[in-house]
């Protein structure tokens, strides 16, 4: 059945709802970031878990089915929060799921994940759940690095104070959770039975008293139709949280004026006495109650060690001014080259079991379209997709690597400073280099990467600008091109593209940030995590979730885009009157082939104006399709730039993959398929076509380095942006700006070499 | 009473309880979620090599901001 949260269908054995006498009992799993929510959820739920996308965003919907003492119980992990403000897209969602607009929705019961050493912290998010009248119990987790660190909690009495239970639980050993998830499920039932009242807090002598009017003008008119507790509602009200405010306006338009006004009301008055805001305030009772909750209930041992000892020796070393860049770029450089070099190895097997399936389907079935289809369109496209999964996987193996033990947030506080005068987020760098930021990369794991950002206008600036990187499939071009008209100086004509992507990239993103997606820059304070050693299993999971995702759509859209562009490289076919002479020519070749004797002499050239025959028709057979009229009827356009038809297929083949830039190139050339990696034969005609230049071939780099993105990196780019609004926007974008970018560097590349 | 300054300009080392945050809006309720209001300990550990962000201990825990975050925040140095 579908879910009316998110947008996938639940299907398997972990999407089967599991009824028992009360209906379906579903648990949240909350609490902050690092807090080590999803190794418990890891390890409550094993394999039977399911990645999906909340509607709307870019977080990761995740579900699974653990199961206490037999009996199936599912649990929603949430993303990491530290309040229930709608800061960012992971707390929006963290309250849409934990008060959903139906309230059948609603889980029976949230189990809060606290740090033990942070409990302070951790107790804000608690207080805001406990304020919106869900049972909660809370888990002290990390118990073990507490006791080492000499932390005593006392849980009874913070139980009591708190009025929910609370359990210890050290999550990467999976003790105390059988516990935790038994108690969250039974104060789930007690509250069924009993209700549960909302917590409610002082917030002291200026907001009482109006919150109390809020609440019974709300409770009153039933605003929002009891989704939310009153009380609840009048303190969002008084934080002015925009996203309720909205609800609001759409809900009980009438009402809002007037609440409006008691906040304008006590906003005037708090600013005149004290010179803060409502939040201010808010904040301040709330982490005062907290304080009082914990005193004398924490207790430290006078001579414990301090646990974040070890991390801050660590970070003394590995943020330091000289040794904290250089270690930053050798993990950058390990881990680019790992991917790539390591990854070849599985990807080149991929590609040769796809090449010995098309070799083999080509010689079982009979010349024609149907082997076409199937071999040109399905094994290729499909093999051309699939070959990416290994570095993908590989790829995400060490993110999650770095995420976990903590590096990646060093990563993000170091590079911050450089990358904020682009409008980017310290932790852009990984998905540029991943892209291409080291010549070679790939747009696709590249994209991917970019779920590291939790600041929306970053990513999405990192995401559109990434593909301007000299990823993998684009070198071959540039070897091409760059040994031919440039060989004296090939290697630094390399590394200026290189830079160009780079340049490129951070410019626009720059553009992007004071334009399309102007704001102010995301709040940037995130936490240090300690450095923690990952456990295998949490990587594992990590890598193969983004890996299934990856496969999930190379599945569906990637075959059907790949059928598309075989099909619009292929049809319509030449008419017998056009393809005539050709034939006859392949023909007359044929019969003198046939004529002359074994081993002779001549039989070489005969056979080389035979391929030349069969070239000539493939060429003429490839203007005639749907591709090669398009890249005919652009020829005056593209001529600015240096470009003729030729050229102009090979282009819209490079949307394709852009490894077949060369290929199609080749082909439209009349000299077959050429082999990207070795294309000699290409080499020397493009060295003596009066057509190429300099100049032109100073263009058609810089275009192949910045036009549209291939399909597969555009399918990456809407998942993660969340629309195709931004796939459309890409296309357009890039290839006008490139487009703009070939036309200067050839009238440039006129007047220097003439 | 001892002076008031900005968190910004401490020294890594330095130990300061907060006194005053000014900002306002999102930017100062992300502050504020993250503990980061008057009567809070903080100790700053270390600068990024650039010099900004900066680290900050609080609670047990490790914040980063930016310096212009910093700036918002006026604290007593202990």
């Amino acid at each position: 059945m579908g879910c009316s949260v998110c947008n996938e269908q639940h299907a398997g054995a972990e999407g089967t709802r599991i009824a028992d006498s009360e209906g379906v009992i579903s648990i949240a799993l909350v609490g902050n970031p690092n807090c080590g929510k999803t190794t418990a959820f890891n390890m409550l739920t094993g394999a039977r878990q399911h990645v999906g996308n909340y509607p709307g965003v870019t977080v990761d919907r995740k579900e699974g089915t653990a199961l206490l003492n037999g009996t199936p119980v599912r649990l929603i992990d949430l993303p990491g929060a530290y309040s229930l403000t709608a800061f960012s897209q992971e707390e929006v969602v963290v309250r849409q799921v934990l008060a959903p607009a139906d309230k059948a929705e609603r889980p029976l019961a949230v189990c809060d994940v606290a740090e033990a050493c942070a409990l302070e912290r951790s107790l804000y998010l608690t207080v805001q759940i406990m304020e919106l009248g869900l049972p909660v119990v809370l888990v002290c987790n990390m118990m073990d690095e507490a006791r080492k660190a000499g932390v005593q909690i006392n849980l009874k009495e913070l139980s009591a104070r708190l009025g929910i239970p609370v359990v210890e639980a050290v999550a990467r050993t999976g003790e105390g959770l059988q516990g935790a998830l038994r108690q969250t499920i039974q104060a789930g039932r007690t509250a069924r039975k009993a209700g549960s009242a909302p917590l409610i807090i002082s917030y002291g002598p200026d907001l009482d008293p109006v919150l109390g009017i809020m609440s019974a003008f709300i409770e009153e008119r039933s605003i929002l139709g009891g989704r939310y507790p009153a009380r609840w509602i009048a303190l969002k009200v008084l934080e002015h949280d925009a996203r309720i405010l909205e609800e609001l306006r759409t809900d009980s338009p009438e009402a809002v004026a007037w609440l409006e006004e008691q906040y304008e009301k006590v906003a005037a008055h708090l600013k005149e006495t004290h010179e803060v805001a409502p939040d201010a305030i808010i904040a301040d009772y709330r982490y005062g109650f907290i304080r009082g909750v914990v005193r004398g209930v924490v207790k430290k041992e006078a001579n414990s060690q301090d646990r974040l000892a070890m991390t801050d020796r660590i970070d003394k070393v590995l943020t330091s001014t000289l040794i904290g860049p250089l270690f930053m770029l050798a993990v950058m450089y390990l881990m680019f080259y790992v991917t790539f070099e390591v990854g070849a190895y599985p990807q080149g097997w991929v590609e040769n079991a796809f090449g010995w399936l098309g070799d083999t389907v080509t010689e079982s079935l009979p010349d024609g379209l149907l082997r076409s289809l199937i071999v040109s369109g399905l094994i290729d496209g499909l093999g051309g997709v699939l070959s990416f999964v290994p570095l993908i996987a590989i790829m995400f193996l060490m993110i999650a690597f770095l995420e976990d033990s903590g590096y990646m947030a060093r990563i993000a506080y170091m590079l911050d400073r450089v990358f904020r005068v682009f409008g980017l987020h310290g932790a852009s760098v990984m998905p540029y280099i991943i892209s291409g930021g080291i010549a070679g990369g790939c747009a696709i794991p590249g994209a991917m990467a970019t779920r590291t950002l939790h600041s929306p206008k970053e990513k999405l600036a990192t995401l559109l600008t990434l593909p301007y990187m000299a990823c993998g499939a684009k070198l071959p071009v540039f070897l091409l091109l760059a040994g031919v008209f440039f060989p004296e100086n090939a290697a630094g004509v390399m590394f200026g593209l290189l830079l160009a992507g780079w340049a490129s990239a951070l410019i626009i993103a720059r553009i992007l940030r004071g334009t399309i997606i102007r704001g102010q820059a995301t709040p940037f304070i995130m936490e240090l995590p300690p450095y923690r050693l990952p456990s295998l299993r949490s990587v594992l999971i990590h890598c193969w979730e983004r890996t299934f995702m990856y496969l999930r759509k190379a599945g569906t859209v990637l075959v059907a885009v790949s059928i598309l562009i075989w099909a619009s490289m292929t049809f319509p076919g030449l008419d017998e009157e056009r393809a005539a002479p050709f034939e006859q020519a392949i023909a007359a070749a044929e019969a003198q082939l046939e004529q002359a004797p074994e081993n002779a002499p001549e039989r070489e050239k005969l056979e080389a104006a035979l391929a030349e025959a069969q070239n000539a028709l493939a060429a003429e057979e490839l203007r005639n399709t749907v591709a090669g009229r398009i890249g005919t009827a652009i020829e005056p356009l593209t001529r600015p730039a240096g470009f003729d038809w030729r050229t102009d297929i090979a282009l819209l083949g490079g949307i394709a993959a852009k490894e077949a830039i060369v290929s199609t190139l080749g082909t439209a050339y009349s000299l077959g398929e050429e082999d990207p990696e070795e294309a000699t034969g290409l080499a020397e005609r493009l060295a003596s076509d009066p057509g190429w230049s300099k100049a032109v071939a100073l263009a058609m780099m810089l275009f192949v380095l910045l036009y549209s993105p291939c399909f597969v990196a555009l399918v990456v780019i809407r998942q993660e942006a969340g629309s195709w609004g931004w796939v459309a926007f890409t296309i357009v974008f890039n290839t006008v700006f490139a487009y703009g970018v070939a036309v200067a560097a050839h009238r440039i590349g006129l007047m220097i070499w003439g | 009473m001892m002076e008031r300054c900005r968190l910004r300009g401490l020294k890594p080392g330095a130990r300061a309880c907060i006194r005053e945050v000014t900002a306002t809006d999102e930017m100062g309720r992300r502050i504020r979620d993250l503990g980061l209001l008057p009567g809070t300990e903080v100790e700053v550990v270390g600068k990024a090599p650039l010099r900004d962000p900066v680290a900050l201990r609080l609670m047990g825990t490790t914040l980063m901001l930016r310096n212009n975050e910093a700036e918002y925040i006026l604290v007593e140095v202990l």
